[in-house]
């Protein structure tokens, strides 16, 4: 080991050694010395304002996420008074004027988040950081969410959800910064069986498919639930990963395991391709414990009804929102996102536009940007209008409580986007639920933290 | 003969003030906000430290990105039981991801070549799998793991200290935000870069470089090259770890992907795209790749329309239409060009090319008095 020793080492280590130090320490003050002299990050101080988006282009949920980039688009211009207005005149109370946000035009910058937690991250903390961004929204994975809500916390920038369906966004990892439209899963359960009961008995046996991530988990847990006070069995819970391009692995020990309903907690492409190869399983033509063999998706929207197809007709889930409502707020934003885009809005496409529009309304109704002012205006806030009914942005958990929608695959559609039926609208009196029940701490609004 | 060389000693405070002075000269590029800045690097050190084992012995590791992702979790749960200080945790990284790699290393070493490689694969996608769905309870599987309030933190409860709001961890109750986080990373990635130098350059480097060249020359001239070997990969595993730690330290969230053997590839992408062998080579390589990663796929359309705003209407849309392919979600697409021109025009990486054009000059300027300059052949990279 020691061959060639070499000459008396310690002092140039130690000169060299401190002199990096000093450098290393002495730097920070040069270069940061009064850059930051705004009372709170991203304080809008020109005559526009940024929002980030942070979208999944690709990945499992990508398609959801190019939805969510067309109704942000939307949303921006409805707010900076351009196009027809969309939902702008339908929200009451509304404090929006149509000029951009308390006279700033509105701007938007997007991140791809990949449907990766980590990449979600980074993506949120560069529009933060470098691009000025003054609210952080959208994502369609609830692992997703929870990452940039933690994040959105510690920098003090506000967080609207997009698609976020876990228990655990508004539960257990609830945030003060973070807000989410959406419904969750104990609604999709609580809505649904009473349904699955009426239509496939009491006495089934059910078997899980679950997305193993956050989302996943807590969806299992809270169909299991709802369905074992049902006094359905579930004979068995399986965990698929995220993104999983072939199912028949898991699909083929369920014939044999004595089931006869197949749950899948799959969302986007996952479900496209879990639901079609369960198809052509020929699990629908088949019985077991002289039952017809059944198939429900708790989660289910137009995207993934249409990616599905054939396969998808007859089958029950949960919607937050569907195109076909006939309230005046549904119709008016169909028919805005339509004119432009040539599609019916997804349910995803339709949180993300009311989030928008929700936020803006939050700001001009404190009269700041100031956080904690927003927050507290968006605190409680009861709102109709939005083609959800009356809805409540409850300040114990920050979850929007509101009508859910049952559904079912359309046996007979008249179009390539007419794939869903309503078969039933549960009042939001029946999906509320007591907000201290998963857990969690908001955390506080103030001292309102400063991102770099 | 000093310690360093004059060479040396030139290099490392080279790179100490271009690492330093990053903030200002970034600026035109569009990278100098800290973020960006912090993961320049953390995966600089990774890199560093890549090289170590890659550069110096030629053991090609596929599974590095295990040894950061165990830093990573390691970190965050030094974070959520111990304290929110940052230097318990990356002690307790470094210590934890170089027993890691000392238990992966003793199995893997006692193959070479693409049997090496194969098996430090197998093991770091074995450790994203059990990250990703085995371990749940450890690592929280797809939805990382994060800190919250309820966390014990047996240390700081030990000495009354209560963080009050969002727990984000510190230095010494210093917040490690924005730049203050970045100039926390650049102490680390110049102390990992001068560490690396004084490996590069001592009897225990050659011993290494030797390994390289002919493994079994130098064990029927008696060395038991085993140790070294073993050795040079606990290190690299280290710096791997504490380049983990570092990132969970400016964003406190440990998720499996950063174990998947993309990330893996990634860091020997890294290596050979600046040259592999050199001390400067793998951190410009890290730099090119997260600069592409984060500015590349961020630019969309409208940004393209902007730039290309000065060419005629038809022109315009074209080259948009063109460009548009190779921005945004086809960032990957550029890197793979950049990439293979790269290896084919330039076997030993950036630092090749930078030395041939450095060699261009001192050899038009000395030419007539001293011929046949000596000029470092380039390493190979394998």
């Amino acid at each position: 080991m020691t061959l060639l020793k070499r000459g008396p080492s310690r002092r140039r280590v130690l000169q060299t050694g401190l002199a990096g130090i000093i450098a290393t320490g002495v730097a920070p003050a040069i270069f940061t010395r009064g850059a930051w002299a705004q009372e709170f990050c991203n304080n809008p101080t020109g005559d526009t304002v940024t929002f980030g988006l942070n979208l999944p282009l690709t990945g499992a949920y990508a398609e959801e996420g190019a939805d969510e980039q067309k109704a942000y688009e939307l949303a921006v211009q409805h707010l900076n008074g351009e196009g027809d207005g969309g939902l702008l005149p339908m929200l009451k109370p509304s404090a929006l004027k149509g000029n951009g946000i308390l006279g700033k035009k509105v701007a938007f910058v997007t991140s791809d988040s990949q449907t990766k937690a980590d990449v979600a991250r980074a993506g949120a903390t560069r529009m933060i950081e470098r691009d000025g961004a003054i609210m952080v929204t959208g994502g369609s994975s609830s692992a997703e969410a929870i990452a940039v809500q933690g994040l959105c916390q510690e920098m003090g920038v506000i967080f609207m959800a997009g698609l976020t369906h876990s228990n655990d966004t508004t539960g257990k990892d609830k945030r003060r910064y973070g807000f989410r439209h959406f419904f969750n899963a104990y609604q999709s359960g609580v809505g649904l069986a009473p349904v699955l009961a009426q239509e496939y008995g009491t006495d089934r046996r059910a078997y899980h498919l679950t997305a193993d991530y956050t989302w996943g988990w807590t969806q299992e847990e809270s169909i299991k639930n709802a369905t074992e006070a049902l006094g359905w069995q579930t004979v068995q819970a399986v965990r698929t990963p995220l993104g999983a391009a072939d199912f028949s692995q898991y699909l083929t020990p369920i014939l044999n395991s004595g089931a006869d309903v197949l749950i899948l907690n799959h969302y986007g492409t996952d479900m496209v391709n879990s639901l079609t190869q369960a198809v052509q399983f020929g699990m629908r033509d088949r019985q077991a414990n002289g039952k017809d063999f059944q198939i429900v998706t708790p989660l289910i929207s137009e995207l993934m009804a249409k990616g599905a197809g054939e396969s998808v007709k007859g089958i029950f889930g949960t919607s937050n929102w569907h195109w076909n409502l006939q309230d005046a707020g549904t119709q008016a934003f169909t028919k805005s996102f339509g004119a432009k885009y040539g599609s019916p809005p997804s349910q995803a496409a339709h949180t993300a536009y009311v989030q928008a529009l929700l936020y803006a309304d939050a700001v001009e109704r404190a009269g700041t940007f100031y956080p904690p002012a927003v927050i507290a205006a968006l605190e409680g806030f009861e709102f109709d209008g939005m083609g959800n009914g009356p809805t409540l942005y409850r300040a114990e958990d920050h979850q929007c409580i509101k009508n859910v929608l049952v559904v079912q695959g359309n046996e007979s559609p008249t179009s390539e986007f007419d794939v869903l039926n309503i078969v039933q609208e549960i009042p939001r009196e029946d999906v509320a639920y007591d907000p201290a029940m998963f857990g969690g701490d908001l955390g506080p609004a103030e001292p309102v933290p400063m991102c770099a | 003969m000093g310690v360093m060389s004059r060479k040396d000693l030139l290099l490392f405070l080279g790179f100490t003030v271009t690492v330093l002075a990053m903030p200002i000269w970034l600026q035109p590029f569009g990278a100098a906000y800290p973020d960006l800045l912090q993961r320049f690097m953390i995966f600089g050190i990774f890199a560093v430290g890549f090289n170590i084992l890659f550069g110096l012995t030629g053991y090609l590791s596929f599974g590095h990105a295990a040894f950061f992702g165990v830093g990573s979790y390691a970190a965050v749960w030094s974070f959520k039981l111990l304290s929110l200080d940052a230097i318990p945790a990356m002690l307790f990284a470094i210590v934890v991801s170089g027993a890691f790699a000392l238990a992966i290393g003793y199995v893997s070493l006692r193959r070479s070549g693409i049997y090496f490689s194969i098996l430090t694969l197998a093991f770091a996608q074995m450790s994203y799998n059990l990250a990703y769905s085995v371990l749940t309870p450890i690592t929280n599987g797809e939805t990382g793991l994060q800190l919250t309030l309820s966390d014990p933190r047996h240390l700081d409860a030990a000495i009354g200290q209560a963080a009050g709001g969002q727990p984000i961890p510190t230095l010494l109750g210093q917040s490690l935000g924005g730049f203050a986080g970045f100039y926390f990373c650049a102490g680390f990635l110049i102390l990992a870069f001068f560490i690396a130098q004084r490996i590069t350059g001592s009897p225990f480097g050659m011993m290494l470089k030797g390994i390289k060249s002919n493994q079994t020359r130098m064990n029927y001239t008696g060395f038991n090259t085993k140790p070294y070997t073993l050795a040079a990969f606990v290190i690299s595993g280290m710096y791997a770890g504490l380049a983990g730690a570092l990132l969970a330290v400016t964003d406190p969230l440990a998720g499996a992907e950063r174990m998947q053997w993309t990330a893996s590839g990634e860091v020997v992408l890294m290596t050979i795209l600046g040259g592999a062998g050199t001390l400067v080579g793998p951190v410009i390589g890290a730099w090119l790749i997260k600069y592409f990663e984060n500015i590349f796929s961020a630019i969309n359309e409208g940004m393209l329309h902007r730039f290309f705003d000065f060419l005629p209407d038809g022109v315009d849309s074209a080259f948009v239409a063109v460009t548009r392919k190779f921005v945004g979600e086809g960032w990957f697409l550029t890197l793979g060009l950049v990439f293979v021109l790269i290896v084919v025009f330039l076997p030993g990486g950036i630092m090749e090319g930078v030395r041939r054009i450095a060699g261009l000059f001192s050899r038009s300027r000395r030419a007539p008095t001293v011929p046949g300059q000596a000029v470092r052949q380039p390493q190979p990279a394998e």
